[in-house]
């Protein structure tokens, strides 16, 4: 199977404080890659590379067949992105927000409102085009960000923590959705502070101070680790 | 392309903002084409005549017939004119000199002096401007029909308080209540939303705090800021530009910290009506800094303003402090010829104090 | 400690909390469970006295949170949803200007706060802004700590933190009632529900069972199953064609599976449909109903009627 992010030594240092320190690894397409880590392990800084937003110090890293060196807006054109803190235009409504993504990754109108239409009828949203943003309960908001994420099929869509303060039942609509993605062929890359989320994931890799201590399917962590979840599996990794 | 089309929708989306960017520059093309009239009319002038005379009844009826000036009555003396100017009640005084018509009717020289008040320059350039085309038509017009020579007709001008004509005598108490106000208001209105708009405020008052603890807390700084400012141009001024301190320093000094203390809690309630720090920017920007520059009198002068940009300038405060200032600066003025703009600035203070007191909710809305 | 009686508030046309009622004990850790908008702050805020609810009352220790707000300000800790301390300022000048804010020093209050505040004293000049997550809850829990009040009320002091400094704090909560506090948390983690001693869940502004958390399990109506086989993405779509199904969702590694028959064991019947559907590595085993399925199955019943 191809790989669509290969990293090899990707190192990043802010002045003497190392934030990514040699990570190597590598996702192959249609995977749903779970990244795990502490706060301030450094999963933001590593994701921001991938994303062709921050240039690393050194090591190698390609990610939708693009260099993050020499390539950062081409791979920025391969990939969707969607944050819990940031994700759609309060004060547009659902149509608007969706042009404005299309748009942006240069989708023909016509293509736009298709796949909109298509998009509404999947979430029997369709009464609901035309209302704002803020107006919509926060769980269908983020199941919206998600699929406006993937709106252009990019290659691989990076979620950083999606489902924060979702209820369990939107919670898992959102990760049927991720399903359906990844189905489709799209790769997803995820970070989540929900352990039981964690085990939907295909494989998973932990971070810890920069460094990633362990990647494997949630089933092999929890052998391997004697753990009967992934939530110990984490703080046994983590505590070290 | 696509943010193009997106900031268009954010822009219309939020109309109140959208008001205030079409509206303003509405208000301020009105407001600039009416405060910009260079010429002046009505201008208070009062005079000073040693002669009383059938000519200085004929000139002096001449003057006031003009429109350019305004009939404020007679002085008797030297202290009269420093008193009046003082108290800012004249702009200009014409002296007439001893025997002015026999003198005028036998070709001796006349003694006439304009004096003009050019603590604001421009004012007094144009005030002594007209009068002396007046005063020459007038002496022609005499000595063609009384076939008198003409010899020592030109007026003597006097600039008091500014024999130099520098425009730093203007700009400088200018920028003091610019600056000041610009200080105390916008920071002070940027801080306290700022704690609403990151959520600190939420941790504020949910301690035993009372409004007025968190107010004062918020506001002196600013105040100690605004004063050192205060001192610092003054300091400019005198070093740089020579511009004297020709009154009490002190007095000076007090009525600056009325105008901080009156510009912080202009602040104060602007940032109990915003939510976020750019609202509270723009309000103070446009509520602020536009009237003191257009209407306080410190680029164009009040008189010249139709009666309702009179009123609105009545209404700012900077008006009244500029005028405090140049008095007890430039004037060498005291508290009793301030009085009145003391008191409106006082009174002032007390009603926005008071006000934006009321309005700090103890609770989030 | 802290009681609240028949509390409902409004905005606008939104009902943000109709008829809650509940009170925590000295020494209790309640928690209150639910997702992002289900009513969690407000009712937080009306305790904090920040917000006026529409009806009802709340009094902690016996002062009405409207009527002697002040004193009620005095007596409570409180830890804002949002990161509420002063990110320019350094942990020192934080704790220290909210401990004068209340009128006390932290010398003062140095070992009570000792606990929670160890971990941050070899970062006691850094701003507070350029703390990780997990330090940054821990500096803002010893300032709603530091004049020792008599409640403490947190607004989802865990979202956003990782899973071991989680696990921390509700460690640190559970030392804090040893002093007698009486603990108010919200949080939308269903699974740090079995942390507190007692709980209510809260969604769309009504609470539903207010009890322990053991008991709230054991009032799970249905037998559950969880069910795992080979393909995670094939099972979700098959098992929507078994013919009794009430509920399937995935839950960690498994789906769990509730039968529409209350009383059945089904894992002989479903592993036989599911093998028939081509499924390999087949397992159907009775599972323990978590606070999760109790959410779940209760959003089920309110839509269903």
């Amino acid at each position: 199977m191809m790989n669509v992010i290969e990293t090899h030594e990707l190192h990043k240092a802010f002045g003497s404080f190392t934030a990514v320190d040699r990570i190597s690894f590598a996702v192959a397409q249609g995977e749903i890659f779970g990244f795990l880590g502490a706060n301030g392990a450094g999963k933001t800084t590593a994701i921001r590379m991938l994303c062709g937003l921050l240039k690393p110090t050194s090591g190698a890293a390609t990610v939708a067949g693009c260099n993050v060196f020499t390539q950062p807006e081409q791979i920025k054109r391969r990939i969707g992105y969607m944050s819990q803190r940031f994700s759609l235009y309060e004060d547009l409504t659902v149509a608007e927000n969706m042009a404005f993504y299309g748009g942006i990754y240069g989708l023909r109108r016509r293509e736009v409102r298709r796949r909109a239409d298509e998009l509404c009828r999947r979430l029997d949203f369709g009464h609901a085009r035309h209302t704002l943003i803020r107006d919509i309960p926060p769980g269908w908001r983020q199941k919206l960000a998600f699929l406006t994420a993937i709106f252009h099929h990019p290659t691989i869509v990076f979620l950083d923590e999606p489902t924060g303060g979702v209820d369990p039942l939107t919670r898992r609509q959102f990760w049927t959705l991720i399903y359906e993605a990844a189905h489709e062929g799209i790769t997803v890359f995820v970070t989540t502070h929900y352990m039981d989320e964690a085990e939907y994931c295909d494989r998973l890799s932990i971070m810890v101070d920069g460094r990633i201590v362990a990647i494997d399917p949630p089933e092999t962590l929890k052998k391997r680790y004697h753990a009967d979840s992934m939530n110990e599996v984490f703080l046994r990794v983590v505590n070290g | 392309m696509n943010i193009l089309q997106k900031e268009f929708r954010h822009i219309f989306r939020d109309y109140r903002t959208l008001l205030i960017i079409i509206g303003m520059p509405f208000a301020q093309t009105l407001i600039f084409g009416y405060a910009i009239s260079t010429d002046i009319r009505y201008a208070p002038v009062a005079v000073l005549d040693y002669s009383h005379d059938v000519e200085t009844a004929r000139l002096r009826s001449r003057l006031f017939a003009s429109g350019y000036f305004r009939d404020a009555g007679e002085v008797y003396n030297n202290d009269g004119i420093e008193q009046a100017f003082r108290r800012g009640t004249v702009k200009m005084v014409v002296v007439f000199g001893d025997d002015f018509a026999r003198r005028l009717q036998t070709g001796q020289g006349v003694s006439l002096q304009l004096i003009a008040d050019a603590s604001e320059a421009n004012t007094a350039h144009l005030l002594t401007g007209y009068a002396q085309a007046i005063v020459a038509t007038f002496l022609h017009e005499r000595m063609a029909e009384g076939g008198y020579t003409a010899t020592g007709i030109a007026p003597e001008i006097t600039m008091r308080y500014n024999p130099a004509m520098q425009s730093a005598y203007t700009f400088v108490p200018g920028i003091i209540c610019l600056l000041l106000m610009l200080i105390s208001c916008i920071m002070t209105s940027v801080s306290i939303a700022r704690e609403k708009e990151l959520g600190t405020m939420e941790a504020l008052l949910a301690s035993p705090l009372r409004p007025t603890q968190i107010i004062i807390g918020k506001v002196l700084p600013y105040l100690v800021i605004a004063f050192v400012i205060g001192l610092l141009i003054l300091a400019i001024g005198a070093l740089v530009f020579h511009i004297p301190v020709r009154g009490n320093l002190f007095l000076l000094l007090g009525e600056c910290l009325l105008f901080i203390l009156l510009a912080l809690s202009i602040g104060i309630l602007i940032s109990t009506l915003t939510r976020t720090q750019q609202t509270a920017m723009m309000v103070s920007m446009f509520a602020m800094f536009l009237p003191t520059l257009l209407l306080s009198g410190f680029i164009y002068p009040v008189e010249n303003m139709p009666w309702p940009l009179q009123w609105l300038s009545a209404a700012m405060p900077p008006r009244w402090f500029i005028i405090i200032i140049k008095t007890i600066m430039l004037k060498g003025g005291g508290l009793q010829h301030c009085a009145k703009e003391t008191l409106i600035l006082a009174a002032m203070t007390f009603v926005f104090l008071s006000l934006s007191i009321r309005n700090f909710n103890v609770r989030l809305k | 400690m802290i009681a609240v009686t028949n509390i409902s508030k409004r905005y606008g046309a939104v009902q943000a909390l109709s008829d809650v009622r509940f009170s925590v004990d000295r020494g209790e850790l309640f928690g209150l469970i639910g997702p992002d908008g289900a009513g969690k702050t407000s009712l937080l805020r009306i305790l904090a006295t920040l917000l006026l609810p529409d009806a009802g009352e709340a009094t902690i220790d016996g002062l009405n949170t409207v009527a002697d707000y002040r004193a009620v300000r005095r007596r409570i800790g409180y830890m804002p949803g949002r990161f509420s301390l002063y990110r320019d300022l350094t942990v020192e000048e934080n704790l220290r200007f909210f401990a004068s804010i209340f009128g006390t020093t932290v010398r003062e209050n140095e070992a009570f706060i000792r606990p929670i505040f160890a971990p941050l004293e070899p970062f006691r000049r850094r701003r507070a802004g350029a703390l990780s997550g997990g330090m940054k809850q821990k500096l803002a829990l010893s300032c709603a700590l530091i004049h020792r009040p008599d409640a403490l009320l947190l607004d989802e002091p865990t979202t956003g933190v990782d899973a071991l400094s989680r696990k921390e704090f509700w460690e640190m909560l559970h030392e804090l009632k040893q002093h007698g506090i009486a603990i108010l948390v919200s949080t939308p983690y269903m699974d740090e529900a079995s942390r507190c001693d007692r709980v209510a869940l809260i969604r769309r502004g009504q609470t539903g069972q207010i009890d322990t958390p053991q008991q709230v399990v054991a009032q799970f109506p249905h037998r559950l199953f969880a069910v795992r086989t080979d393909n995670a993405y094939r099972l979700a779509c098959d098992l929507p064609s078994w013919p009794t199904l009430h509920a399937a969702y995935p839950f960690g590694a498994c789906f769990h599976v509730i039968d529409r028959r209350p009383h059945i064991d089904i894992s002989a019947e479903l592993t036989a449909f599911l093998h028939q559907r081509g499924h390999s590595a087949v397992e159907c085993l009775p599972a323990t109903p978590t606070m999760e399925d109790c959410f779940m199955e209760w959003m089920k019943r309110d839509e269903s009627e």
